[in-house]
């Protein structure tokens, strides 16, 4: 525990990563609080105010039809967040299951679960989930879906990976020789030596997840209106480019601070769970 | 099949298949353990000291393009006969391993005291974790470790390698097993390190009357620890006797190389001995003690 302290103190990056993140998670758990104007996150129709600067009255201006940006951005962490917590409490356990399994079964049971994820992993990501979200009707659970079936290959292959080598340890061989059983040696000996590897991506994979989200409803197919989202917000804000810059920047900026954020979270985790 | 033997080994052969054929690895090994008695296999890298001791284990049945064929009988039952689940069941209770590097063979993710746990419900399912802790310490007290305390809240990685391959001792013995397989024990040690562990392990299976079948290429370690030797060299026994009657009057002339191997430190530097003789494939010379 002080090892971590001192690696994140000695590191300003770190603490900037933390607090970016930290950000990201007050806002959307606080949104009902510290949202000038909560219900603007809803339909909410003011036509008087639409297309309005930054002002001292609305800081980052209002959208089209008068909404509050600041407020719909706060709202859309909520999303984004909900987002990547899904999709990473779903695929990671997947994709280490079969990897596991595949790495140290061998054999048969390794041919055909890497080539199944060989194929996941040959589709670029986005079309794959482009190409779910365009069979199933986009909401915001079929969009968890879609990436959730685009993240899970990743997964398996990094512990597949690890597993291969770990497979070949000493104390692998220890524990067939006292007896233990397959399950036993892959969930009780072999996993934790992948942790630290599994919980550094699930950080780093945090921002990329809420970046493909956002993706997919910048393409009109993830969180439908009136549902604030910062990917749709940035696609209805280009439409008015460059005269309304603020209704693209803003919520731009606010994806790059939380992707940002989990990316240097995720450098200073290695650092920390990973020995010198 | 001498039921009163711990381990008694017929015929023994192991072949892979590949496509190009099948290779014999072991041509016929016949080999057997008293209870109570040090056996040493002595052979160099290749010879299939390792594979017979995975044999014995039955690991090395559950490996695909491996054929075994005669006969390894353990206290009277014939390994072949049992299911793999109750040749598992041995394993770890009736029978234990010891490992060339011990720091690798203990997972560092978990602490001494939470292996000597997994390891003691092996035998006792229901073991409570204080009670494992007890009579963890109490045997590392048996390998002359004085503060076991420390040692069962500590790392593998962060206990020296001599203090490993005590640790690893104390958990092969622990299940007070009948056989304790030990496959070139400390070879990753340096060697003062490796001759005390070794006598600390020669205390205590005497004490406790396990049987060993101890596997080396180092006849000096051997010489130190088995009561009897059995010579293997590319996959056959090419003689076997009591330790004292092979280092007075090696017979055959591959045993009359390995000892020759040895470096002295009297000078003469590496001795020169042919790598490969035929006459290193002479019939098997036994010195007439068959058990």
């Amino acid at each position: 525990m002080k090892r971590a302290i001192y690696i994140l103190l000695s590191n300003p990056l770190s603490i900037l990563g933390l607090v970016l993140v930290g950000l990201v998670f007050f806002c959307a758990a606080f949104a009902d609080f510290i949202a000038p104007y909560p219900e603007h996150a809803g339909a909410v129709i003011n036509f008087a105010f639409a297309n309005k600067p930054p002002s001292a009255e609305y800081l980052l201006g209002t959208d089209v039809v008068g909404r509050d940006l600041l407020s719909r951005i706060i709202y859309a962490y909520q999303v984004a967040l909900g987002m990547g917590l899904v999709v990473l409490l779903i695929a990671p356990p997947i994709g280490v299951a079969l990897g596991l399994i595949a790495g140290y079964i061998g054999g048969w049971t390794d041919f055909v679960l890497m080539r199944i994820t060989d194929i996941f992993l040959s589709i670029p990501p986005l079309v794959l989930a482009l190409a779910i979200m365009g069979v199933m009707e986009p909401t915001l659970i079929n969009a968890m879906l879609a990436v959730t079936a685009m993240w899970w290959p990743w997964y398996a292959r990094l512990v597949y990976n690890i597993t291969r080598g770990e497979k070949v340890e000493g104390y692998v061989l220890a524990a067939e020789v006292i007896g233990a059983s397959k399950a036993h040696i892959m969930f009780r000996e072999i996993l934790p030596n992948c942790f630290p590897a599994i919980v550094t991506k699930m950080t780093l994979d945090f921002g990329y997840v809420i970046l493909i989200a956002s993706s997919l409803s910048f393409l009109g197919l993830g969180v439908q209106a009136p549902t604030p989202d910062l990917g749709s917000m940035v696609s209805e804000g280009t439409r008015y480019l460059p005269d309304s810059w603020w209704m693209t920047v803003f919520p731009g900026l606010a994806i790059m601070i939380a992707v940002f954020g989990f990316n240097l979270v995720g450098d200073v985790l290695r650092d920390v769970l990973e020995p010198d | 099949m001498r039921p009163d033997l711990t381990l008694d080994i017929k015929n023994l052969r192991l072949s892979f298949r590949s496509w190009s054929g099948s290779t014999e690895v072991l041509h016929g090994i016949d080999l057997s353990v008293a209870p109570g008695e040090r056996v040493a296999l002595v052979g160099e890298s290749g010879s299939g000291k390792s594979v017979t001791s995975r044999i014995v284990l039955g690991t090395m049945q559950d490996v695909r393009h491996a054929r075994v064929s005669g006969q390894v009988t353990f206290e009277g039952t014939d390994l072949a006969k049992l299911a793999s689940v109750e040749r598992r069941a041995l394993r770890g209770r009736e029978i234990s391993m010891i490992f060339q590097d011990p720091s690798s063979a203990l997972n560092p993710v978990f602490r001494i005291g939470d292996l000597f746990h997994e390891v003691l419900k092996r035998r006792h399912p229901k073991i409570s974790k204080g009670e494992a802790r007890q009579r963890a310490a109490a045997i590392l007290q048996d390998v002359s470790i004085a503060d076991a305390e420390r040692v069962l809240s500590s790392y593998s990685f962060q206990l020296s390698g001599g203090m490993n391959q005590r640790v690893m001792i104390a958990m092969a013995l622990i299940n007070e097993p009948r056989l304790l397989l030990a496959d070139e024990p400390g070879t990753a040690l340096d060697v003062t390190v490796q001759a005390q562990t070794l006598s600390l392990m020669r205390d205590l299976v005497e004490q406790k009357r396990t049987s060993v079948l101890f596997i080396s290429h180092n006849l000096g370690v051997v010489r130190e620890f088995a009561d009897r030797i059995y010579v293997i060299y590319r996959g056959n026994i090419v003689e076997h006797g009591p330790t004292a009657a092979i280092f007075d009057a090696p017979q055959h002339p591959y045993t009359q190389a390995l000892l020759s191997a040895i470096p002295r430190l009297t000078g003469g530097g590496v001795p020169d001995i042919e790598e490969r003789s035929l006459s290193f494939n002479d019939p098997m010379i036994s010195h007439g003690t068959d058990i």
